[in-house]
């Protein structure tokens, strides 16, 4: 393999992966701050998806898509928060998994009444659509290093926000002791729909961003959830830099296990086994990766307790 | 109790009486119907061990339902091309005999419930629940991704197993066979219930450090709690791919083992019969709904969120008041 390949699988892995942190640093904010854990967080990157295809093929503009991502997502978001998952935050976990699954049959199902079992197609802006290229001659696609610079800012952004804003204090000082916040004066409960609405915003955001590379259907987003659960197992649950990182790791592990491990293996066994052998274990990698995590660091690389 | 013991009692007759019904009135669609709802409440019965009576939410039971479910796809496909699986250390011939390929999904079973046991069981609380999922995401890729048994396509099997001095092919015979592997189960599970080790599970559930230091491991405990109960799930899922006469990775999807969950919640936690009465309702729910909407999943959804939010004693609990509730 060239190293041009290598590089070009790398960048796949990162953009990957910064999509993954998306997902996950929404799921670990919620965790870490409601103790909640929701399965629903996929539905929120399918709807964020849809209302990007959707106000897309309306208005034509990838812009506006975005934001009408963004905007859906943290609406469902602080609905569902107001509406059910407030009344979780005191129920053990088997509770807050059956009502999220609950969740995720309502929405995936109200999604394919509204609009269809076919996929939707959410198109890259004109502009982007061609390849740039990078130093060294690396031909990459212009949407694709988008969305690792889009992704990078808003992990930029949500490290400022945690630790230098007013509200990064107060989810800081949630995470640490919910009841004595509460006792200070801070809106305990404005401040969980704030943080649900903020986190399913980034999940609308990753659906939108991943929809115009990939097609916009139901279920899309259970794959990608069960993704950045692992991420945070790997990471560390509550840490948003365990998120950025296990992100990373499994992004990349996944993206060159596809291509590598074939190509290892067909120095050992004939092509054809080489690749179907290969693909079985390319797999199977991320959930490897998690099991050595597991091993060594049962609380994941930067979680405590 | 009383009220419990004569609900229960009901419940486990009116799954015969369908069938029977259904036999009389020539009706061989019920009768699957019913066998179906046995084989879920079966694989929900061994959910339960884990899940309610060890506290263990575990979201990657359809691993163990796929294996049991390849297991017999394996065996019987082998048997069909009369060509022997070589692993090339030994050589497997394949297996028509259910009792043969049930041993085998058991086994099969347990030796992955101990492994990913090993794994998750180092961690506690929602750690447990994202590692099951993500271990039986991984099983599902693996078999999508894996081609020598028909990969994503799934595999068919054209002639149901067969069980000495039984006509499997028909239904009410294959339906009796699976009640009577139900009963026999149920059975057993009632017995771990009361069992020392049982009560040591519960126990180890209700406060871990208490069960320490009265020199009991919690660890250990549910580790072999997981194994029994991933054998179970595996046993009925070599029954599901001889319902259906067909594997596919499906089998081993994380909706599946949301299922095994919504089963046990809809029937009541922790009640030893909650599991079959919930696996009922869902495939009645199923039919019934599936005939009003396509899109009855929405129903469904709602039910389950009412059950969780207001109900929590699912419909046992409901029938039969708190008080039997062993938790």
């Amino acid at each position: 393999m060239t190293t041009l390949l290598l590089i070009e699988q790398v960048l796949n892995g990162l953009q990957s992966g910064i999509m993954l942190f998306l997902m996950a640093a929404g799921l670990t904010l919620i965790f870490g701050v409601m103790g909640l854990i929701n399965l629903a967080h996929g539905s929120l990157y399918m709807i964020g998806a849809f209302a990007a295809a959707a106000v897309a093929g309306a208005t034509g503009s990838f812009v506006l898509a975005l934001g009408a991502s963004l905007i859906a997502a943290a609406a469902a978001g602080a609905i569902i928060e107001i509406g059910v998952i407030r009344r979780l935050y005191e129920r053990d976990h088997l509770d807050q998994v059956l009502a999220t699954f609950a969740l995720i049959l309502i929405l995936s199902e109200g999604t394919r009444w509204a609009f269809g079992s076919f996929p939707l197609y959410l198109d890259v802006p004109a502009a982007l659509a061609g390849p740039v290229t990078l130093p060294g001659g690396i031909q990459y696609p212009a949407y694709r290093l988008l969305i690792i610079g889009v992704g990078l800012v808003i992990a930029v952004g949500l490290f400022l926000l945690i630790a230098r804003t007013r509200i990064g204090i107060q989810i800081r000082a949630g995470e640490s002791d919910r009841e004595m916040i509460a006792a200070l004066g801070v809106d305990i409960s404005k401040l969980y729909t704030l943080i649900f609405a903020l986190g399913a915003a980034l999940a609308g955001l990753a659906g939108a961003l991943v929809g115009a590379i990939q097609s916009v259907q139901v279920g899309m987003g259970e794959p990608v959830l069960i993704l950045a659960f692992v991420v945070i197992v790997i990471g560390g649950i509550g840490s948003i830099k365990g998120a950025l990182v296990g992100a990373l790791l499994v992004g990349l592990t996944d993206t060159l296990g596809g291509v590598l491990l074939p190509l290892a293996l067909s120095g050992v066994m004939d092509a054809s086994a080489a690749t179907s052998v290969g693909s079985a274990l390319a797999s199977m990698s991320i959930y490897i990766l998690m099991a050595l995590v597991l091993i060594f660091r049962p609380t994941g690389l930067y979680g405590t307790a | 109790m009383q009220r419990e013991a004569v609900l229960n009692t009901l419940v486990f007759l009116a799954l015969p009486a369908v069938a029977v019904i259904a036999l009389v009135l020539d009706e061989p669609f019920a009768i699957t119907l019913a066998t179906r709802a046995a084989i879920l409440a079966l694989a929900a019965v061994g959910l339960n061990l884990a899940l309610g009576l060890g506290g263990l939410v575990s979201l990657g039971h359809a691993v163990f339902f796929g294996l049991g479910g390849y297991a017999m796809g394996i065996l019987a496909s082998h048997a069909q091309s009369y060509a022997p699986l070589d692993l090339g250390l030994f050589v497997i011939e394949g297996t028509k005999s259910m009792p043969v390929i049930w041993l085998t999904a058991v086994f099969v079973s347990a030796l992955a419930a101990l492994l990913i046991g090993l794994l998750a069981l180092r961690t506690a609380g929602v750690y447990f629940i994202m590692i099951t999922l993500a271990f039986g995401q991984m099983f599902y890729y693996f078999n999508i991704s894996w081609p020598a048994y028909g990969g994503e396509d799934g595999l068919s099997i054209y002639v149901r197993n067969s069980f000495p001095g039984l006509n499997t092919l028909d239904p009410i015979q294959f339906f009796g066979l699976v009640f009577a592997v139900l009963a026999v189960v149920l059975l057993i599970m009632g017995r771990i219930e009361r069992s020392p080790f049982g009560l040591a599970l519960g126990t180890a559930r209700q406060n871990a450090a208490r069960a320490e230091t009265v020199g009991l491991s919690p660890f250990h405990l549910r580790l072999v709690a997981f194994v029994i109960s991933g054998a179970v799930t595996g046993l009925a899922g070599a029954l599901f791919a001889d319902l259906n006469r067909f594997v596919s990775p499906t089998m081993f999807s994380w909706q599946m083992s949301g299922e095994f969950i919504v089963f046990i919640v809809l029937g009541g936690i922790g009640r030893l019969f909650g599991p079959v009465v919930g696996a009922c309702l869902f495939v009645l729910l199923e039919h019934l709904l599936s005939g009003v909407s396509e899109f009855w999943l929405i129903y469904l959804g709602a039910i389950l969120l009412f059950v969780v939010l207001f109900a929590r004693g699912g419909v046992i609990g409901a029938l039969a008041g708190r008080g039997a509730h062993h938790g």
